[in-house]
């Protein structure tokens, strides 16, 4: 289960580097990210994480809003 | 793994840069102007008009010690009792903006309620600048003029 962290957490993870991972629709993250991360939609996140994301560094979640 | 639950929404209404589509287009954060001038709810309203005037201003943004928008002074509540305090004289709870609130609807929105200016905040009610109407409108004229010249006027 994800921990949850805010937004001063979220700087924290990436400054000491952190993948981020926008679970979004493609679309949506075309409109807008976070700076540096990268599109997973939520339907492709468990098939593609490992071979997309580098298991050593923490990996930060986020969709929309918590809704 | 961590999941950052308040969410991208959560990180744009702080003011935070993103990244996409989006955030090449102007927002109102972008246009809102920063050295809007700020009062305290306790000082004479005849001294802010003074220094809001001196700065160039017809308006003044009223805020706590930790720059939270509690109220806005606009042109006719700066022409009020100079002996006033802040609190008495200011227009207090004024609608607020995320900074990332794109520019046109700023402009629509401004120009629909008649509103000169409007306070650009964070989720938290921190001040990020007074978004004028004026500016507004120029920003979300000239973008529409980039973005119609860049299609080869077509609509």
């Amino acid at each position: 289960m994800p921990q949850p962290i805010d937004r001063d957490e979220v700087r924290r993870l990436v400054d000491r580097g952190a993948q981020l991972v926008d679970v979004l629709p493609v679309n949506e993250y075309e409109g807008d990210h976070l700076p540096g991360a990268i599109n997973m939609p939520l339907r492709r996140l468990e098939k593609e994480a490992g071979s997309a994301l580098d298991r050593s560094r923490p990996v930060v979640v986020y969709c929309s809003d918590s809704a | 793994m961590f999941d950052y639950e308040d969410g991208k929404l959560d990180w744009l209404a702080a003011g935070l840069p993103s990244e996409g589509t989006n955030a090449q287009r102007p927002r109102a954060g972008d246009i809102a102007r920063k050295d809007v001038p700020t009062c305290r709810l306790d000082e004479r309203l005849g001294d802010v008009r003074d220094r809001a005037r001196g700065a160039g201003w017809d308006a003044c943004v009223v805020l706590n010690e930790e720059r939270v928008v509690f109220g806005l002074l606009r042109s006719k509540e700066l022409k009020a009792s100079p002996d006033l305090r802040i609190e008495e004289a200011m227009r207090p709870g004024p609608s607020t903006f995320r900074p990332f609130v794109s520019i046109e609807e700023m402009a629509a929105f401004m120009t629909e309620h008649d509103l000169d200016s409007s306070p650009i905040t964070t989720s938290d009610g921190r001040l990020v600048g007074l978004l004028r109407r004026q500016d507004a409108a120029k920003a979300a004229l000239e973008l529409h003029e980039r973005e119609h010249h860049s299609n080869g006027g077509q609509t």
